[in-house]
């Protein structure tokens, strides 16, 4: 059992994570490493190499132990850190056992109605997730998670995630096999088979999909949401690409027009999913 | 204070009035009765303590006129005059919708208060609802017209009307069309309660608020327990106020204009503050009296004989405002920094306080209100002209909010002392629209905190709430260019807004 897991941010008030307000929890670390990635910093876990301590303008690091500590009340967010850092990664998190993660939630009731844990890629740490989702349904509150849905949510390791679990938004970044591996260094298979499985159980929250132009989205669009069509009261999120907080050299992607837009939102109403266009 | 000692003094003022271009001939006529009613004398013996302290600024009558001559809130009983008509207005009891909504039309016209136009015109839905079997294009034209007419009549956003708790057709079609409408008036308030409001109808309110700044949320059964079974309103800024009655007047303390005067905490709270509460308990009830046995009001008016309001039920409303910078000052004085909303001691303070502001004025017993069992009704002030450097009621400086769960948490506390009205209110961004049920989410968390009255509108819309009534921001800058803009609250607008800092609020990222 991981005891702890670390967490890059949590928001307590997120109305655009899940229905209601919600406190969205952003684990450290993903499976995957998307060239459009809003926050690329979160994909590698720090190694300790130190080299950005020196490089903060308010000595809000420090090497300690052998670890890169982070004071975030002395840190004004300049993100030099992340910019210095030769791996990719942040100083700016901290690890949290459940229950010290518990304690945080606690905090915000009672105006939330649940949590969501995303990324990263919060499933990488599936026992924790467990563990706390465990905890927060005893509190009244509901969990959702947010992932890429690369590991196979089948698998009997990751049951009781699923069962602690009220629901999944699930992102589907490509139907087609070859544009998904160019996108995210990975295949869409078990993408496509958690969907599909999620949905069969009713716990298939929603999926969603970025759009950017040249993409094969039509193709993306039609395909999911035919497979799946016999599931009824789905909601599938279409995102428009924006390009904040991208690597810089993808900073010229588009996102695609609204006339495209509308013939997509008119596929998916079509296989009886309502859309929410973002 | 408006006190003229010479004729000539009269004539100028008079002069500015009438040459006055960016005011409306309504709103001449209405200064000019203003001026006409200060030259009387106030109520109160020359030498009283109290203006002293008015000038002092400790105390502030808010202009409300040397000698009341009606009541500064009036909250008829409106079923009663659906259900049997008026004979002063020979209106007979009404018998489908047009009639009700004609009926009612008239009779708002002849409401008076502080600000000549009614600050209430009842629970719409409940009073509309009965005349409505079906909605259809027909009902929903009727319903827009006499909002609009209302709208463009009222010229003063603070005349309120309350929807809810139940969902009704009616409430239902005027959450559907006040976004569209975009109207100042009314202030729009919905006595919310999550055991009897569902769910979709509180968001489609929340929807709305975003949109139009109407509908704010009222916590219904914490305000239920307050008022026993005596049947009450929200009127003009958010004012909760027994029906069939209402408040013969509304002045104020500024607590931070005490705390300067004041050595320390405790000089502040056993000598300095008991004095001034007491001064202004004092003049409040020479108003009252004044009002009551020397004016017609209560004696010939129509809305009195006839048994529309009831001497019994009127109160007096003991305002209350600049706590936050009376906890600054105060610890200050103490070689502190307490920061409300930040500190938890700057709140434990704001408690104290506030517990001795409420047991000074719960010691006073009036000869009047014996529906609130003759005692004055501690009310959270939302601020006037030259409140500059005041933050309004107990709420948190702008520019000083801390995040929104904590803010909620400070303000929850402190709105429990008022229970005839106060109000906090939040800017959030428009992505919020997408999500209603999260705003709902987090009110109802303020409720079960014991929030009082909560409400949100979108940053970048054009309504918003300034203190408690709306405004236009486009209205706003014609008002400030010299224009002239049908309704009053934008005179009042313009300090909060200019000023104060109300367009600063922070707006809750989502
Ligand atoms: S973001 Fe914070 S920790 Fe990183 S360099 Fe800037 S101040 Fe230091
Ligand atoms: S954040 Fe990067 S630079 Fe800093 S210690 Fe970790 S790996 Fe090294």
């Amino acid at each position: 059992m991981c005891k702890t897991a670390t967490i890059n941010k949590i928001i307590p008030m997120s109305l655009v994570d899940g229905p209601g307000n919600r406190t969205a929890i952003f684990f450290q670390g993903c499976n995957f490493n998307c060239s459009y990635c809003h926050n690329p910093e979160t994909i590698k876990k720090c190694i300790n190499c130190g080299v950005c301590v020196s490089h903060c303008p308010v000595g809000a690091l420090k090497m300690i132990d052998g670890k890169a500590i982070w004071d975030e009340n002395k840190c004004i967010d300049c993100d030099t850190c992340i910019k210095v850092c030769p791996h990719g990664s942040t100083p700016k998190t901290h690890e949290y056992t459940v229950d010290d993660l518990m304690e945080k939630i606690e905090e915000n009731i009672p105006f939330i109605e649940g949590i969501t844990t995303s990324g990263g890629e919060c499933t990488l740490n599936f026992e924790f997730l467990e563990e706390l989702f465990t905890k927060v349904k005893s509190l009244g509150l509901t969990s959702l998670v947010d992932t890429n849905g690369f590991i196979s949510l089948k698998s009997p390791i990751m049951d009781g995630l699923v069962k602690a679990a009220d629901g999944f938004m699930l992102d589907i970044k490509s139907m087609n096999e070859d544009e998904h591996i160019k996108l995210t260094g990975r295949s869409n298979k078990t993408v496509i088979e958690n969907a599909v499985y999620l949905a069969s159980i009713g716990k298939l929250q929603e999926i969603r999909t970025v759009l950017i132009e040249g993409h094969k989205n039509r193709e993306t669009v039609e395909n999911i949401t035919k497979l799946l069509k016999p599931y009824p009261n789905l909601t599938y999120k279409l995102i428009s690409y924006r390009p904040f907080g991208v690597r810089e050299e993808f900073l010229e992607l588009k996102s695609i027009g609204q006339k495209e837009k509308e013939e997509l939102k008119e596929i998916v109403i079509a296989n009886g999913i309502k859309v929410i266009d973002c | 204070m408006e006190i003229f000692d010479k004729v000539e003094d009269i004539k100028k003022e008079v002069m500015n009035t009438i040459e006055n271009q960016s005011l409306t001939y309504e709103q001449q006529t209405y200064r000019l009765s203003k001026i006409a009613e200060n030259v009387m004398d106030y109520p109160i013996l020359k030498n009283d303590l109290f203006y002293e302290m008015y000038n002092k600024g400790k105390i502030c009558d808010l202009d409300e006129g040397h000698a009341p001559y009606a009541p500064r809130y009036i909250l008829p009983d409106y079923e009663k005059l659906l259900r049997e008509g008026s004979e002063f207005l020979r209106l007979t009891p009404a018998k489908n919708l047009r009639q009700a909504i004609n009926s009612l039309l008239i009779f708002y016209h002849h409401v008076p208060s502080i600000t000549r136009f009614p600050v209430y015109i009842g629970s719409l839905d409940t009073l509309l609802e009965p005349f409505v079997d079906e909605v259809n294009d027909d009902v929903i034209e009727e319903i827009k017209l006499f909002l609009i007419q209302l709208d463009r009549t009222i010229n003063d956003s603070f005349c309120h009307a309350n929807i809810g708790p139940y969902e009704t057709k009616v409430g239902n079609i005027i959450l559907d069309i006040i976004g569209e409408l975009q109207n100042v008036t009314p202030n729009m308030t919905l006595l919310y309660d999550s055991e009897i409001t569902p769910d979709n109808f509180a968001e489609k309110a929340i929807k709305a608020s975003l949109d139009s700044a109407n509908p704010a949320f009222a916590n219904l059964s914490y305000y239920k327990k307050d008022f026993n079974g005596i049947p009450f309103g929200i009127a003009s800024c958010y004012n909760a106020l027994p029906t069939t009655g209402g408040a013969f007047t509304l002045s104020r303390i500024r607590l931070n204009k005490i705390a300067d005067d004041s050595k320390d905490i405790d000089d502040f709270i056993n000598r300095e503050l008991p004095k001034v509460v007491d001064t202004l308990l004092h003049f409040m009830e020479s108003k009252i009296d004044f009002l009551v046995n020397k004016t017609s009001f209560f004696e010939s008016n129509f809305l009195v004989r006839e048994g529309f309001v009831k001497l019994e039920n009127f109160v007096g409303l003991f305002g209350v405002v600049g706590l936050h910078e009376c906890i600054e000052t105060l610890s200050a004085k103490e070689g502190k920094t307490l920061v409300l909303g930040t500190d938890k001691e700057a709140k434990e303070l704001g408690v104290k306080i506030m517990d001795q502001v409420e047991e000074l004025v719960n010691n006073f017993t009036s000869k009047y209100s014996p529906v609130w069992n003759n005692k004055f009704m501690l009310h959270a002030q939302v601020g006037a002209a030259n409140d500059k450097g005041t933050t309004a009621g107990t709420r948190i400086q702008i520019g000083k909010e801390p995040d929104i769960y904590q803010h909620i948490r400070t303000a929850a506390r402190l709105q429990q002392y008022f229970p005839s009205g106060t109000g906090d209110h939040f800017p959030f961004e428009s992505t919020a629209e997408k999500n209603p049920k999260a705003i709902l989410d987090i009110f109802r968390g303020a409720f079960k905190l014991n929030m009082r009255y909560i409400s949100c509108y979108k940053e970048d819309g054009d309504l918003i709430r300034v203190t408690g009534y709306l405004v236009k921001k486009s209205d706003l800058e014609k008002f400030n260019r010299g224009e002239q803009v049908s309704y009053d609250t934008v005179q009042y607008a313009q300090d909060p807004l200019n000023e104060y800092g109300i367009l600063e609020r922070k707006v809750q990222n989502v």
